[in-house]
């Protein structure tokens, strides 16, 4: 990983106008700063009344806009719809109905008691998908499942003009090992929580793709929990949609744990999508990575293409010999679009093994073009390899070759949008 | 055969303060087979005209030609440039995240080229001139210059060369934070590509050193954003002997720009 920043020319300005970060290392913070939130007040529950109706002025919602939330977040959303859940076994056209015992997929009522051993809701979109939500889908895996065999769980949304909320958890008992596809696809307006409950030793590869409809709205809080020596890399890949916003929060049980989130997003003209991580370095003896990468264009239907990166980590006193790093890259390819990224580190113990962030937003590198340019490659090529280049690394840790074709057809796609 | 020809080129740069002129009338054509080496106190220019010829961007010509065979340099885009038989090595090499030294050499191969290069054919290629040139042959597979020492971004500015097969290559300071085997091993690459093409070289240097290894036909003191005097190689001896004052008395030196 470099710290050089993803974009930056010889001289002059490298951000659009409103491009909030360019390069910046705010440093590590004490738990006093002002920017964030003690976290012991950090709130949590069930009941969505327990939170109040977000105004827009706060901390956590202070980058979405709420009107296009279409009343998820203030109780005036009606539910007309139901999201549809299928789980496959492969990924593609080769993909096949489960067959054994090892797999299995169970849909149950809310009161199911496995219900919260991912996590608790912390805001009140999530806690209004949780006190709301019908019909849990629970994915079960108890076996050492091989990676020529991910799973597919397709998430549907309930259509154009329809409201649903939804909740799915995937489990991966003792000593479990899956690679799991969680790919979004369809239209409406949907809030969900999804729970990843990895226990002890199990070891969980997930790419969660939220490849929605031009118009469809998705607000989710992922809720992942790390057992003993457990292993998550969690690939978050963002392409489609009106407003998305993800909330994941890493909850670690036991030492041992390890986690890596990475991220990819690709937002045109009109779209809102907002990544909110909580990495929570509670226990000791854990280690998390996170990068997360982003590219912008345009400005259609009059609104410029927005992203939202927060990373919060969060290392408490008893969390002693974590190892944290995390990084967000923003790479503007038109003029008109705004990405922010705000990186927090909060560090309540000195015994640790380490901790750093890094973050830098900047337009498309001129002096990268030229480079290649001067080698005889024509601009719009070149243009795709610097693209393809800054992404690829996010994409070449994708263990299923399908979807890493999929993703690397859908970046080509946008950046045909736009004649790049 | 091919000729450069450089006619009275003016180039000026943007700064804070206004435009600024950095080349006030270059002239200077160099052939097939001759090798012409440039040579100039810091901020003479020289390295703006290896930009210029290139096309970068940042710099804008105001007056005179850029002609390869005859046909106007100065119309073309930078990748028409580069297809037409021109390269810059260049002095600080660019890094490309994410983007491998392999698939990078290919697509600038089958550009250069017109078509693609034969797989079997190009693999060995690229081990044989990444071997002469002493590369380990694991930097294929990592990024275009990223993280490689200023000695391995020169190898690989070589390596280039030597694959893109240019009528006429500019080596803008291909020499500068090289030590003496690093120098020798880049400059053993620039001698066999003379030895095996027509190449016409413009070499850009600031110091004589790198000429005991490359032999110039011709070179030229470069001040002041023109050419002050030209000869045989032994001007350069002069140069090593007396350095620039004779030339930089008579004329005011201009603090040069160049690009990241």
């Amino acid at each position: 990983m470099t710290d050089t920043p993803a974009a930056s020319t010889g001289g002059g300005s490298t951000t659009a106008p409103g491009a909030a970060v360019l390069d910046v290392d705010p440093g590590i913070k004490t738990a006093s700063s002002p920017k964030i939130a003690p976290w012991e007040e950090r709130h949590t529950s069930y009941d969505v009344e327990s939170f109040e109706v977000p105004r827009g002025r706060e901390e956590q919602w202070r980058f979405t806009p709420l009107r296009r939330l279409r009343g998820l977040h203030d109780g005036s959303a009606s539910i007309d719809g139901a999201i549809g859940v299928s789980v496959r076994a492969g990924f593609g056209d080769s993909a096949t109905d489960l067959t054994g015992s090892g797999t299995r997929h169970e849909t149950v009522g809310p009161d199911d008691p496995r219900r919260g051993d991912g996590g608790i809701p912390a805001d009140r979109v999530a806690a209004q998908a949780w006190s709301s939500v019908e019909q849990v889908h629970v994915v079960t895996v108890n076996e050492a499942r091989s990676d020529d065999e991910p799973l597919t769980i397709t998430v549907t949304g309930p259509g154009a003009g329809s409201t649903a909320y939804a909740h799915l958890q995937l489990r991966l008992e003792r000593h479990a090992e899956a690679v799991v596809v969680l790919d979004h696809r369809g239209s409406g307006t949907i809030a969900a929580n999804t729970e990843f409950v990895v226990a002890d030793g199990a070891k969980l590869e997930v790419v969660e793709v939220h490849d929605w409809a031009d118009d469809a709205v998705y607000v989710g809080a992922q809720h992942l929990s790390v057992g003993r020596d457990a292993t998550i890399r969690h690939t978050s890949v963002t392409l489609g949609g009106d407003l998305v916003r993800l909330s994941p929060v890493i909850n670690y049980r036991a030492p041992g744990g390890d986690v890596e989130l990475d991220g990819l997003y690709f937002a045109d003209g009109g779209q809102h999508f907002e990544q909110r991580l909580l990495v929570d370095h509670s226990i000791p003896h854990c280690r998390s990575r996170v990068m997360y990468k982003g590219a912008l264009q345009g400005a259609e239907r009059g609104t410029a293409a927005h992203t939202v990166w927060i990373g919060d980590v969060l290392i408490r006193k008893a969390a002693e010999g974590t190892d944290t790093y995390e990084l967000n890259r923003n790479l503007l390819l038109t003029d008109n679009a705004r990405a922010d990224s705000v990186p927090n580190l909060e560090i309540e113990t000195g015994e640790i093994l380490g901790a750093g962030h890094a973050s830098a937003t900047g337009r498309f590198d001129d002096e990268q073009l030229f480079y290649l340019m001067a080698r005889g490659i024509p601009e719009a090529q070149a243009r795709r390899l610097v693209v393809r280049g800054f992404f690829g690394e996010v994409i070449q840790k994708v263990r299923v070759p399908a979807l890493r074709d999929r993703l690397e057809a859908a970046i080509e796609a946008e950046l045909e949008v736009v004649g790049v | 055969m091919s000729t450069l020809e450089i006619r009275d080129l003016h180039v000026e740069v943007e700064t804070e303060s206004g435009p600024k002129e950095i080349l006030r009338g270059v002239d200077l054509t160099v052939s097939s087979n001759e090798t012409h080496a440039i040579m100039g106190p810091n901020g003479s220019g020289k390295s703006t005209l290896a930009y210029s010829i290139a096309g970068h961007p940042k710099y804008t010509v105001t007056k005179g030609q850029v002609l390869l065979d005859g046909e106007d340099v100065l119309e073309m885009a930078v990748d028409e440039r580069a297809r037409a038989g021109l390269f810059l090595a260049m002095q600080y090499p660019v890094e490309v995240p994410g983007v491998s030294m392999s698939n990078f050499l290919r697509s600038a191969a089958t550009a250069t080229r017109g078509e693609a290069p034969k797989v079997r054919h190009w693999v060995k290629e690229v081990k044989g001139a990444m071997s002469d040139l002493d590369i380990d042959p694991a930097f294929a597979e990592r990024s275009v210059n990223e993280g490689f020492s200023g000695g391995e971004k020169k190898r690989h500015e070589v390596l280039q060369m030597a694959l893109l097969k240019p009528r006429i290559a500019v080596l803008d300071e291909t020499d500068s934070g090289l030590d003496v085997d690093a120098l020798r091993v880049v400059s053993k690459g620039v001698n066999d590509y003379k030895a095996t093409s027509d190449v016409g070289i413009l070499l850009i240097t600031h110091y004589t050193r790198i000429l005991r290894y490359i032999a110039p036909d011709r070179v030229h003191v470069f001040v002041n954003g023109r050419v002050a005097e030209s000869g045989g190689p032994e001007l350069a001896e002069e140069l090593e002997t007396n350095g620039y004052e004779r030339f930089t008395d008579t004329a005011e030196s201009t603090k040069e720009e160049q690009p990241a």
